[in-house]
């Protein structure tokens, strides 16, 4: 990889894009079943719950 | 019917959720993982002034939370007044401390004001384990700022541990100790980051202990906080509370002490640099207009992942970890949990993979294939010459290859210091 | 992905959401439009909410000023075949707090 990054080098790095494909509702991997319609509108988290913080 | 989360952050949230901002790469410690391979200040650092006014954009952003770090952040002066003027301006606090200044009055402070919280680095559950990460003396000035905050009433600071070979076999410990001082205990995942790149191969978790900690995580449920640093061992069956994809550069990105952007704190290095707050758009231009984000935030390819029938559940992975350990990002995380990223590293002998962009770290302990605790040879010193035009491979460096120590020119750096290298 | 609403109010020994009620966005929480809907942070949990939906975000800013959360439903144009979704959404930011019921005066 060249050491000199300029913006079109640092897309190399980045797979190439594709277009979205698959069952946009992925399957529940939750344990306890959860209503359909709720999870549809709302999603919760922690804050704590996003990956690349501290 | 709605698209999952993960689509709808494809068309790219207007500003982060949260980010973690790393205050100065000076550090009283030289723990041998470090992220962001800090030790020395870096003379560059932003200053009141300008990490204000990165704080009065947070706060028309309407960025939720700050993680504020390091280095060990509390080692700068102007410390406490950054985390007031965020508070105040809407921006909640967490910061991360190995505990040297959290004394009992600086604990009572803490507890009575709102919107702070502390996160308490510990790496073992014993002096010994602890100690032998993150140097002599570390862990009992950790376990005293624990003490002084569960004396001074606050509830639910967090102990953050990073998993590592060595400390696998105390997870109920450390859960003992998280209760015993009314702490909310964090586990996080080992990255070949920073200095991380020279310990990962000897400290990262065996496969087999890769599964006895997800099944731990599993049973203690949202009692665990994880940072969402986990979601490749959704691959394992359940996925663990949390948004479970790579956030970098998508919802949460990472400032360092000197400005610069990055896709997140375990990806410090150039093709992952989005620009710098210097610049003249600010923070807000580059996380909106930045070429790197972009790519990051359109939909990925699985490339070799696409055929497993994991990958809906891991989406191949952590980057930073492919990245440091010179595997390619379409393909499988090292620590994949089929086994593809064991094979796919065995499978290409002698690569060199890149290594970290930048090294802060105190000069008895430099960066280098011969790890920090090497302290023998020469002390590194960085010539202050540019880089040769042609740049070169990046490839793993010895540190005394002046080259090792600096970053090349890029055509759209907005730094007004790109290239510039004082010596440190 | 996992979602984390360990108390939706529709499972079994939890009471459905009153829409005939008054209710009111926490005032711990902070609301930030988005192009699919929202993001709801509450400094006091540290929990996030993802509205899916722009009619969603509507229907929880207008609560305030609603005499319930039907008619402010209704006001954002929630259809009746749509409004068990919502009532199932709504109380699932009731369960972690996000919108409280209003004192009655």
């Amino acid at each position: 990889m060249s050491e000199r990054v300029g913006t079109a080098e640092v897309m190399d790095i980045i797979p190439e894009t594709a277009e979205v494909t698959g069952d946009p509702s992925a399957a529940p991997r939750s344990a306890e079943p959860e209503l359909a319609t709720a999870d549809l509108l709302v999603e919760e988290v922690s804050i704590d719950g996003m990956c690349g913080v501290y | 019917m709605t698209l999952p989360l993960v689509e709808q952050f494809g068309y790219g949230l207007d500003a982060p959720i949260c980010l973690t901002w790393e205050l100065t790469y000076a550090c009283n410690l030289s723990c041998v993982h470090c992220l962001s391979s800090s030790g020395r200040r870096d003379p560059r650092e932003l200053s009141t002034a300008e990490c204000r006014a990165v704080i009065d954009e947070l706060e028309r952003m309407q960025v939720f939370y700050v993680n504020i770090g390091g280095g060990e952040p509390t080692v700068r002066s102007d410390f406490w007044e950054l985390v007031d003027y965020a508070t105040a301006h809407h921006v909640g606090v967490k910061f991360s401390t190995n505990g040297v200044k959290i004394t009992q009055e600086v604990a009572r402070r803490l507890a009575a004001s709102d919107y702070v919280d502390v996160q308490i680095s510990l790496d073992g559950a014993t002096a010994d384990v602890n100690d032998a990460v993150r140097g002599a003396g570390s862990y009992a000035t950790a376990l005293r700022a624990m003490r002084h905050l569960a004396e001074a009433g606050f509830r639910g600071f967090k102990i953050s541990v990073v998993m590592t070979r060595q400390n696998v076999g105390q997870l109920d410990d450390f859960k003992a100790i998280a209760d015993r001082f009314g702490a909310q205990l964090r586990l996080t995942r080992l990255r070949p980051s920073g200095r991380g790149a020279d310990v990962w191969d000897e400290l990262h978790p065996t496969a087999a202990q890769q599964r006895q900690l997800y099944d731990w995580l599993v049973s203690r449920g949202e009692q665990v906080l994880t940072g969402d640093s986990f979601f490749h061992l959704a691959a394992y069956g359940d996925a663990l509370p949390g948004l479970n994809l790579c956030g970098a550069g998508r919802v949460v990105c990472l400032i360092d002490p000197v400005g610069d952007v990055y896709a997140c704190p375990f990806a410090i290095h150039d093709s992952f640099l989005a620009g710098n707050v210097r610049g003249p758009g600010g923070f807000a231009s580059v996380w909106r207009d930045s070429e790197l984000f972009a790519g990051l935030r359109r939909p990925q390819a699985g490339g070799a992942c696409q055929s497993c029938s994991a990958y809906d559940s891991c989406r191949g992975g952590c980057m930073a970890a492919k990245f440091f350990t010179g595997l390619p990002l379409d393909g499988p995380d090292p620590e994949c949990v089929k086994g593809h990223g064991e094979r796919a590293l065995a499978a290409a002998p002698g690569a060199l993979a890149p290594r970290p962009s930048g090294d802060h770290s105190h000069r008895s302990r430099p960066l280098g294939p011969a790890g920090p605790a090497a302290a023998a040879g020469p002390v590194p010193v960085s010539i202050g010459a540019r880089p040769p035009a042609d740049g070169g491979p990046v490839a793993a460096r010895r540190p005394s290859d002046p080259r090792a120590a600096q970053r090349p020119d890029r055509g759209c750096d907005e730094s007004p210091l790109a290239g510039f290298r004082p010596l440190t | 992905m996992s979602t984390e609403a360990p108390a939706s109010g529709v499972r079994a020994g939890f009471e459905p959401f009153n829409l005939d009620r008054p209710w009111q966005l926490h005032p711990q929480v902070s609301v930030r439009p988005e192009r699919f809907g929202a993001l709801l942070y509450h400094f006091g949990t540290r929990r996030l909410s993802f509205l899916k939906s722009p009619a969603l975000l509507t229907v929880v800013r207008s609560l305030g000023e609603a005499p319930s959360a039907r008619q402010a439903c209704q006001t954002a144009g929630v259809t009746e075949a749509e409004l068990p979704a919502y009532a199932a959404a709504l109380q699932t930011l009731a369960s972690s707090q996000m919108i409280t019921p209003q004192v009655s005066s």
